[in-house]
């Protein structure tokens, strides 16, 4: 497979008024060509920040890349001058974020807002760009595209709204969409369509899309592969199969336990004890070492390893060391969620 | 929206009628009246104020008055020579509007600037620096500016003539003594304005989408900025009026204000009227192109139809 986006050892920093936050710590993230990688994990564990990193919208200050590289087909994004940035942004790698309701400017028609970035990018004239708007606002689905090409944003619904981000986003034909949590905003059935309107688009499209979600069912449905981050680092990356069917990770088996299983009964979630890392002051260790219920001496003073479990699965845990004793997963893990 | 702006059109001539009324009502519990002079005597006294019906029971006055305002005939002056009071006004309006039309244009576009350069460098020297600026201009009076710049710029340093009226040397001093306050305002306004508008989600989607940081700071912040600030245009229309009042003063502009304050130490009840009701009628027009402008430049707001969510 060819890859598109290569992350290594990236670290990202934000400097507040107490203490300096290290917000990322050292993630490798590899996404290829036209596949959908889902990153999940607890809220403050770096997503975010990962996503707008790989965007160059980190914001500066507070926010600093201190260390790693971004190479996107080979290219170093964190090295590149905020000008050659811009001709990434929206046109080879472009972003959805979570509100669709404050994400889109109020005074600018929707038409002139999807044509800002075909005109920038692809020199397109007013009329040209109006064109194109109105097949983007079809091709996402929107019913009546050249009257609503007019409109302002508050003349839509949020699930409408949504789509018209889409269109924005996929404007330029991007190779990779980063995807932040696009769905959490919207009521259940309209974030179904919208996450078929992305799969489909990425189909025709070709897109690789970076999924960020706290909802497992939306990666069993959606993702090729998965990375768990957990306290600024990636602890376990595998195929959908392998996170969901032979997890390795004790935050990932605690991750699955705490989603509600369709056809067990099940009086309560199980919820992970304990609270995530202080950024600010992150632990010398395993980040989870303090909530896992595996923890060994180690685990509290070194960081272990990525280790290989098959090709397409690593972790970094020390239950992997061969000294270490044999754990099994719960049975909690079960695969109930899944809605495929 | 043509039937909106007409029955804004009658809530205006109401509200007039009110204050027109209310002006007459006051003036006749001004103490002193028009004709105490010690040359005068009693009969001679009787005979002006029967010649300018002062003589009639007050309602009697007051259904003159608003009979005469509605035919546009805002009766004569007692003080210039029986000279009608709206051919007074023209006569004056020139150099107060040339004034303040330059203080609201000036002072405008300087503030703006101002709260904008403010934000984008916000929590430095430069924005400190801004903001230190608008907090004396709003806490300092204009005629202590004025005062200011006579002595310095017209008698110590004499760049410009000190007062009187003429070409545009002579606006300078007058014009930026009213500014002061209004760039103080506006740039304090735009400041907060531009740091709400480049906080919020769609700067980011503006930025996501590959667009320069002039694109982003001028298409996307800077419009939704100025919105709210269409707002206090009226406040400030209201504040160059009073402001010039005083300035005129100062300067010796021949201007309305300076007639207005005349007016009222003589007494000139229908000068007192008049320019009062002209001020009024300024503001309540102010007022109602800025709710115009509002729904023009902020496609949210329908004009009639209330905001939609
Ligand atoms: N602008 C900022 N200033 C200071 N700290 C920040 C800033 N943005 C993010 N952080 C910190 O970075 C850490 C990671 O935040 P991030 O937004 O990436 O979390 P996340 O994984 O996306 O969480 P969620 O699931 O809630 O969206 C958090 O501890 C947060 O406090
Ligand atoms: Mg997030």
């Amino acid at each position: 497979m060819d890859k598109l986006l290569e992350i290594k050892d990236l670290q990202v920093t934000f400097k507040t008024y107490a203490a300096t936050v290290q917000a990322v710590r050292g993630v490798n993230l590899t996404v290829n060509k036209r596949e959908t990688l889902a990153i999940v994990g607890e809220s403050g564990s770096g997503k975010s920040v990962t996503s707008k990193a790989i965007m160059g919208l980190i914001p500066n200050p507070p926010g600093k890349i201190t260390g790693g590289e971004i190479l996107f087909e080979g290219t170093d994004l964190t090295k590149l001058s905020e000008r050659k940035m811009q001709k990434y942004r929206g046109n080879e790698i472009s972003m959805i974020f979570q509100d669709p309701m404050t994400s889109l400017n109020p005074t600018m028609t929707i038409g002139k807002q999807i044509a800002e970035g075909l005109r920038k990018h692809q020199g397109l004239s007013k009329s040209e760009a109006r064109k194109r708007a109105v097949q983007l606002l079809d091709l996402v689905g929107i019913p009546n595209p050249q009257v609503r090409v007019k409109q302002y944003p508050h003349e839509f619904s949020g699930g409408m709204r949504q789509r018209v981000v889409i269109a924005i986003a996929l404007a330029c034909n991007p190779k990779l969409l980063i995807a932040d949590e696009p769905t959490t905003a919207l009521d259940v059935t309209i974030q179904a369509q919208i996450l078929d309107l992305m799969k489909d688009l990425q189909a025709k499209m070709d897109t690789a899309i970076i999924l960020i979600t706290h909802d497992l069912g939306v990666v069993a449905n959606m993702a090729h592969r998965v990375a768990v981050m957990y306290g600024g680092k990636i602890v376990e990356t595998g195929t959908v199969d392998e996170i969901f069917y032979r997890p390795k990770h004790p935050y990932t088996w605690g991750l699955l336990s705490s989603m509600p299983k369709l056809h067990t009964r099940q009086s309560e979630l199980l919820a992970i004890p304990g609270t995530p890392p202080d950024l600010a002051n992150p632990p010398k260790g395993c980040p989870f070492a303090a909530r896992c219920p595996h923890a060994m001496k180690v685990c509290t003073e070194f960081m272990p390893d990525y280790s290989d479990v098959s090709d397409t699965q690593q972790v970094a845990c020390w239950l992997q060391d061969e000294r270490a004793p044999k754990v099994e997963p719960p049975e909690t893990i079960g695969v109930g969620g899944r809605t495929r | 929206m043509a039937r909106y702006i007409a029955g804004r059109i009658g809530y205006l001539i109401i509200t007039l009628f009110i204050i027109a009324s209310f002006t007459f009502l006051l003036m006749q519990l001004l103490p002193g009246s028009p004709f105490n002079s010690e040359k005068l005597t009693a009969d001679q006294i009787q005979i002006l104020k029967h010649e300018y019906n002062l003589d009639d029971p007050i309602p009697i006055q007051f259904i003159h008055y608003i009979g005469g305002m509605l035919h546009g005939d805002f009766g004569v002056s007692f003080t210039y020579d029986g000279r009608p009071v709206s051919d007074l006004i023209v006569h004056r309006i020139g150099p107060s509007a040339t004034i303040g039309f330059e203080a609201v244009v000036f002072g405008t576009i300087v503030g703006l600037l101002l709260g904008i350069i403010a934000a984008l460098k916000r929590n430095t020297y430069i924005d400190y620096l801004a903001m230190f600026i608008a907090v004396l201009g709003i806490s300092i009076p204009s005629f202590v500016f004025a005062g200011l710049l006579q002595y310095y710029i017209g008698v110590k340093l004499e760049w410009l003539p000190i007062a009187f009226w003429g070409g545009f040397k002579f606006h300078i001093m007058p014009a930026f003594s009213l500014a002061v306050g209004v760039i103080a305002n506006i740039a304090r306004f735009m400041r907060t304005e531009m740091l709400d508008v480049l906080g919020q989600d769609y700067i980011v989607t503006a930025t996501a989408k590959g667009l320069s940081k002039a694109s982003v700071i001028f298409k996307h912040s800077v419009r939704n900025a100025m919105i709210p600030i269409v707002t206090i245009l009226g406040p400030m229309v209201v504040g160059i009026m009073t402001g010039s009042l005083v300035i005129e003063q100062i300067f010796a502009i021949p201007g309305i204000g300076d007639q207005f304050v005349n007016s009222i130490t003589k007494r000139d009840y229908p000068m007192i009227m008049g320019t009062t009701l002209l001020f009024s009628i300024l503001f309540l027009v102010v007022i109602l192109i800025v709710d115009i402008l509002y729904g023009v430049i902020d496609p949210r707001i329908r004009l009639g139809g209330g905001r939609k969510s």
